[in-house]
């Protein structure tokens, strides 16, 4: 009997607090709109920076490494070297540039083709590109092969193309603790955004929640309305920047689809996952009802009948 | 069902509003409380209804200590106690029939058809029926009483206090409201009515305590 009206008890303060929100409902509605927008916000950067993380999350497997060797490694000691530095566990494969070759391709691709022309000999050294083996693609195995390599007598110059693909991510690891902190200012937005709503609605009820006290309401009864009304507005907030951000994806799809075809990809923008979602509406919720909790333990004990 | 001993109130601020006042209220009597304004009548509801606390002396509701009574408690004394304000005291944005509803509600009642049949029968009592559905701001004064005195006793409470109830209302109307109260006793409830009028409380033959500058004479 106690649990059955406990839980008619919030039915009724559940209902309640919708009448009050109805009530009112321009201001409502902007309370809700201002709590969707500041949600937003961090959800679509963080939603902008999981697209990024996964769009550079492929590029690790493409790791390769440039052994530049010194000048006098050439012809069959270039061979043998690549024979020797095959049969490692951690090379997948080697691909040999032989000077001659490298410079061929260089003034092809390159334009300058007079002035190399005009050079006496050859500047460009046999260089091997190689591929870790796929066990070993990770950055810290890949970091060891290029130390190892470097300790080549024949090595002159050792270049991991992939570290512009780390500091990619290092800024991309920037961001994120940026969008976090990020989140929790605007969390704490929410909460005052809730907390002077709550406030307002507390002072233009006085009268009715001094009766209320008067004839003999408890705290909790009075109370609970408002925390509901604090849960509504985080989670119809919630709502609404779920909305947004959707949209705002929607918009950039197309143009991002343009730009990936135009590199050869096929890399479209992600939605809004089902935990992200989750996420977004159960923090909406959780502010609105800490928000208010935090403003009507404040006020109302301030309202008593006289 | 009410005891005061030797209860003295004394406001923040210097202003003495009872000075010593004893006396008894047994379950089933009906008095009135009479003196002029500042002679400390609504000082001496407010300490029946917890709203002020006394500065010395005992103030004893229904068997409870109030002046020992923590703030926790005080919801539950409330709700022992139908209350009648001269101003009415109800929720303007609400029908007559959630305003008379509330006390109910507030003491965790939610079955709907029972809540209706007590509502009507408390509004049947005061000639209300049939006005469930309209504003307070759409009736007349003696109405708008009429309402806030169906609230009091839609619970039963043990104890009714009312102050002023006839303030504002036609002689005819007081008398009628007056009557009302009358009939709440003869079914055992204890009451206690604030007023001036002198002539409607020389028909009752009840006990009559006058305050006159915080002290009862």
């Amino acid at each position: 009997m106690r649990i059955k009206n406990y839980f008619l008890n919030h039915l009724y303060a559940f209902f309640y607090s919708l009448g009050q929100i109805s009530r009112a409902p321009l201001s409502s509605v902007m309370t809700v709109v201002v709590i969707g927008i500041t949600l937003a916000f961090p959800a679509g950067l963080y939603a902008v920076l999981k697209n990024a993380q996964q769009l550079s999350a492929g590029w690790d497997e493409v790791a390769q490494i440039s052994v530049f060797l010194k000048k006098d490694v050439g012809g069959q000691a270039l061979d043998d070297l690549a024979k020797r530095l095959h049969d490692r566990p951690d090379i997948a494969k080697i691909t040999t540039v032989p000077a001659a070759k490298a410079l061929e391709e260089f003034r092809k691709l390159s334009g300058f083709d007079d002035a190399l022309r005009a050079l006496e000999e050859n500047p460009l050294p046999s260089v091997l590109i190689i591929q870790p083996a796929a066990g070993y693609a990770d950055p810290t195995a890949v970091e060891h092969l290029q130390v190892s390599l470097r300790k080549l007598p024949e090595a002159d110059f050792v270049q991991l193309d992939l570290q512009w693909v780390q500091r990619l991510h290092a800024v991309l690891e920037i961001a994120k603790r940026g969008v976090e902190i990020l989140a929790v200012l605007l969390g704490l937005a929410v909460l005052l955004i809730v907390g002077n709503t709550i406030r307002l609605g507390v002072q233009s009820n006085r009268d009715e929640i001094a009766i209320t006290k008067l004839i003999g309401a408890t705290d909790g009864f009075v109370r609970r309305p408002f925390l509901y009304a604090g849960i509504w507005y985080g989670l119809l907030g919630g709502i609404i920047a779920w909305g947004l951000v959707s949209l705002a994806l929607l918009l950039l799809d197309e143009p991002v689809r343009k730009v990936s075809a135009l590199y050869d990809s096929t890399f479209t923008l992600g939605m809004l996952d089902v935990w992200t979602t989750l996420l977004l509406l159960t923090s909406g919720t959780l502010l609105g009802l800490l928000g208010s909790w935090l403003a009507v333990g404040k006020h109302l004990r301030a309202v008593e009948p006289d | 069902m009410i005891q005061f001993t030797n209860v003295t109130k004394r406001y923040p601020g210097g202003h003495q509003a009872l000075n010593n006042v004893s006396f008894e209220l047994k379950s089933g009597e009906m008095a009135f409380l009479t003196g002029h304004s500042g002679a400390g009548k609504s000082t001496l509801l407010k300490l029946i209804t917890c709203i002020e606390r006394p500065t010395t002396g005992q103030v004893m509701v229904n068997g409870k200590n109030l002046g020992k009574l923590g703030r926790r408690h005080v919801p539950a004394v409330r709700r022992q106690i139908g209350m009648i304000f001269q101003d009415h005291k109800l929720i303007n944005e609400r029908t007559v029939f959630d305003n008379v509803a509330l006390p109910l509600v507030i003491a965790g009642l939610h079955n709907h058809p029972e809540i209706a049949r007590r509502v009507r029968a408390a509004l049947d009592k005061v000639g209300l029926l049939g006005k469930e559905k309209q504003y307070p701001v759409t009736l007349s004064s003696g109405e708008q009483q009429r309402v806030g005195i169906a609230r009091a006793v839609v619970n039963k409470p043990a104890l009714l206090l009312a102050d002023e109830p006839t303030g504002n209302l036609d002689p005819d109307l007081a008398a009628e409201v007056m009557g009302l109260f009358g009939q709440f006793n003869q079914v055992g409830v204890t009451v206690l009515i604030v007023s001036h009028n002198v002539d409607l409380i020389t028909r009752f033959r009840s006990r009559i305590l006058h305050l006159e500058k915080g002290g009862l004479v």
